[in-house]
């Protein structure tokens, strides 16, 4: 007896072994470390990203290395911000291993200009300057120091829309066309109104969102002042608007319109391609996710409507180079070329990133994704990017927000009160800010 | 309170040593010698004692030979210890490093009202408690089960040892997928026989239980070895003369291998303790948050710690934390320590007593099989030995 048990569990663990070496090595393959110097007129550039910026995928560095014959260009990218966020201020304290151009999400980029405009390069000093005309006001103003230093160069911005599953739809007995939805949908409360018809005719277990955490952050997206006013003032706390994505953010838990996915979880990845949820509100650079999520399974089912309540924007990011860099002016060229209008323009087409640079937003206006059942993305982010706030940002805008959909996960998950998820949220804040 | 018997502790613990020979073998003689000494000699007017350097090497030697392991403690655990310290008692974010504002205690006094603080002790305890529990109970029964001998016996020693090879990162991404609401194996086979699926990371027990399971899964093995490596120091004729007397498994197991195995618990257990105050690896990873779960249901000191300095980028209150957990994790196993010298001290006395009375009896009072063993071992011992290892097969 205890043989056979003993002998079946170790049957198990074997098992289970199998499975963790063979995750080990899907992980393995650790990055390069950056290689020698300029040996020759040979120049290996490195660049550090998050998320998926998509270079890569879109040829962009294959054509950089074509265009500069002795230049190599070595990517390491990680998946969640937050986590690069970390090591990046690690080794910015430390200040070693820092590649030749670093990544900043707009949600940090007031943390460079007003705590460590010390610690990256004046992109003024390589005549970055001249490229203040192609890029959106806002957008160059928000990497802009205190004394006007230039500390990035704009990559993308997050123009919001509705992305939405025409499949689901279709079953719950509600319109598909974008258009018919964009008016059903012109408030946030026609938005949730069209949720309980939804979740009445719900085909399967899906639900109406994904998490009422993504609800909260597209609508905060629409407003100038969130956590901060202009003068750097906290306000979070007494800010109206934001009180008001808190509470329909409330009203869709408590009506139990959500899938109560935590975002960017494993299980939030696999409810793409499980039908888990019927509207997901996406900012352009969410386009890449679904895709890659949802698989081509999905190709055709999805479509996307104007967002609900005006326009607003969600993340977008720049490329900057670290006083620590090896190779400072190539770094600069490749993110000026990067980043220029006709790059940007190419990268919206493979890749869905929205362009920050004003000439490439009319280039792409007549664009449409075969993927969302050919819907004028180019159109409909277009309009969002130009009638979006100019908003304010603050140094702990990330933390804050992740404190707040936090408290927002207990009223959607564990059944928690306004009040009392409100007071946890502003714990949170207050033990954030320390 | 028994007073305590020095008397007989003192032959036990310092067993007379015969003197050493003196290093050196010839005493030196500072007579002329026959022939005449080379001319470096010469010069100086006392010449160096031929043994001195080796005596002096023989002195230094130890030190030398320990020195590496020293000189790396002091660069990599005492330095960044007492630079914990120094830096717990400031104010100081990771964006900026250079500006330092005293904050004397502070960092310390703040703590003791950071709610999130006493939560991440109260989890930290609770998760200790419903990992090493379990996973030191079922060690030891699956050493006593390796212990008997079967088939393929080297090798399921060998694989219960695998779990504690995997890395920390892979196992805990494997069971949170199986711990998983929506499509976790786990909630499968729950609704298999009818039961709802569970939301295992969300409710504070549940998300606690899993990653106990976690830290279960992959210590018990190795808990396990080390209890086997225990069992294999009592000698034998303590079960052949408990197996005479008709005791069962179970009676053996509870009379002879427990008490024999004591120092090796203790061990375990001290261990586990500081391993179960130090976690982080599992809870971190088991939903990807810093936060230990939205309502920090299973966040551990270490990973609020971490929260503090890479979340927040407080580092010197980041500092008093981990300088809090060292000292919670000094007494702890301080207690420990004092629990099981106590109990060990109280034993000898006891023993001692029993060895009298064993004399004067032949029978003793905790383990009566002992004596019977030496009564008897010298004439079955070979027949008895295969008959009992064989029953032990089956």
């Amino acid at each position: 007896m205890p043989i056979a048990r003993a002998a079946r569990r170790t049957a198990v663990r074997l098992g289970a072994l199998a499975l963790t070496g063979a995750l080990l090595a899907a992980c393995g393959g650790s990055p390069d470390s950056p290689s020698a110097d300029s040996a020759g007129g040979k120049v290996t550039i490195t660049v550090d990203l998050f998320g998926s910026f998509g270079y890569k995928e879109a040829g962009l560095y294959e054509e950089y290395e074509k265009l500069h014959p002795g230049v190599t260009i070595k990517q390491t990218d990680t998946e969640d911000e937050a986590d690069y966020w970390k090591s990046l201020q690690t080794r910015l304290a430390g200040g070693g291993g820092l590649a030749d151009v670093q990544g900043v999400e707009v949600g940090r980029i007031a943390s460079v200009t007003q705590q460590q405009s010390d610690r990256f390069e004046d992109l003024r000093t390589y005549g970055a300057d001249r490229l203040k005309g192609q890029f959106a006001e806002a957008k160059w103003a928000a990497a802009t120091g205190r004394n006007g230093e230039v500390l990035g160069l704009g990559t993308d911005v997050g123009p919001e829309a509705m992305c939405y599953r025409t499949d689901l739809f279709r079953r719950a007995g509600l319109p598909t066309d974008r258009e018919e939805l964009a008016r059903r949908w012109a408030t946030w409360d026609g938005y949730l109104e069209l949720g309980r018809q939804y979740k009445a005719k719900a085909p399967g277990r899906s639900a109406w969102l994904d998490s009422v955490g993504s609800l909260y952050s597209i609508m905060i997206g629409q407003q100038k002042e969130r956590y901060y006013d202009a003068s750097g003032k906290l306000i979070w706390e007494n800010n109206p608007a934001l009180r008001e994505a808190w509470d329909h953010a409330v009203e869709a838990a408590e009506d139990g319109l959500s899938a109560r996915l935590d975002q960017w979880s494993p299980q939030w990845n696999q409810a793409f391609a499980g039908g888990s949820f019927a509207t997901i509100p996406c900012p352009a650079w969410m386009l890449g996710y679904i895709k890659g999520q949802a698989g081509e399974a999905g190709k055709g089912a999805w479509d996307i409507a104007r967002l609900p309540g005006g326009a607003g924007n969600w993340g977008g990011s720049y490329l900057s180079v670290p006083k620590a860099a090896k190779h400072k002016k190539e770094a600069y060229e490749l993110i000026a070329w990067l980043t220029a209008p006709e790059q940007q323009a190419k990268l919206f087409r493979k890749q869905g990133n929205f362009p920050s640079a004003t000439g490439a937003i009319d280039q792409v206006a007549d664009a449409k994704d075969p993927y969302f059942s050919d819907a004028p993305i180019g159109r409909i982010f277009g309009e969002a990017a130009k009638a979006a706030p100019v908003q304010v940002l603050g140094p702990h805008d990330q933390n804050i927000a992740q404190q707040i959909t936090n408290a927002l996960s207990e009223v959607e998950r564990k059944g928690v009160s306004s009040e009392q998820a409100w007071s946890n949220a502003r714990k949170g804040v207050e033990n954030t800010l320390g | 309170m028994l007073p305590s018997v020095p008397a007989l502790r003192s032959p036990l613990l310092t067993p007379p040593v015969p003197p050493l020979p003196h290093p050196k073998g010839r005493p030196v003689t500072l007579t002329a010698p026959e022939t005449p000494a080379p001319p470096r000699r010469a010069a100086t007017s006392p010449p160096p004692r031929p043994g001195a350097a080796r005596r002096a090497w023989r002195t230094l030697s130890p030190y030398a030979y320990i020195a590496p392991f020293f000189t790396l403690f002091a660069a990599f655990g005492l330095f960044p210890l007492l630079y914990t310290a120094f830096v717990s008692l400031y104010r100081v974010e990771l964006q900026t490093p250079g500006d330092m504002e005293w904050r004397g205690l502070g960092n310390y006094t703040a703590l003791f009202g950071d709610s999130y603080f006493w939560t991440s002790l109260r989890n930290t305890f609770t998760i200790g408690v419903l990992s090493t529990v379990p996973q030191l109970a079922m060690a030891l029964g699956l050493a006593h089960l390796l212990n008997y001998r079967m088939r393929g016996r080297t090798f399921l020693r060998t694989a219960i040892l695998l779990p504690y090879a995997t890395s920390v990162a892979a196992a805990t991404l494997v069971f949170a997928q199986l711990f998983g609401r929506d499509f976790g194996l786990i909630n499968y086979a729950l609704g298999l026989i009818g039961i709802d699926p569970v939301d295992w990371q969300t409710g504070t027990l549940t998300s606690q239980i899993a990653v106990s399971t976690i830290v279960i899964w992959r210590w018990t093995g190795y808990n396990a070895l080390i209890y086997l490596a225990g069992m294999q120091s009592i000698p034998d004729e303590l079960y052949e003369a408990a197996a005479m007397d008709g005791a069962s498994r179970w009676r053996q197991f509870f009379h002879v291998t427990l008490p024999g195995l004591r120092p090796t618990i203790v061990f375990t257990v001290i261990v586990s303790t500081i391993g179960a105050t130090q976690l982080f690896g599992e809870p971190l990873l088991l939903e990807g948050s810093v936060s230990g779960g939205i309502s920090h249901q299973y966040q551990t000191l270490g990973l609020y710690m971490y929260e503090q300095g890479w979340g927040f980028f407080h580092l010197g209150r980041a500092a008093a934390i981990a300088w809090v957990m060292f000292l919670l994790i000094v007494v702890l196993v301080g207690v420990n320590a004092l629990i099981a010298r106590r109990r060990s001290r109280g034993e000898r006395r006891e023993g001692s007593s029993g060895t009298e009375r064993r004399r004067r009896t032949g029978r003793g009072t905790r383990t009566p099989y002992l004596s019977r063993a030496r009564r008897t071992s010298r004439t079955h011992t070979d027949r008895t030995d295969r008959t009992d290892r064989e029953e032990a097969g089956r």
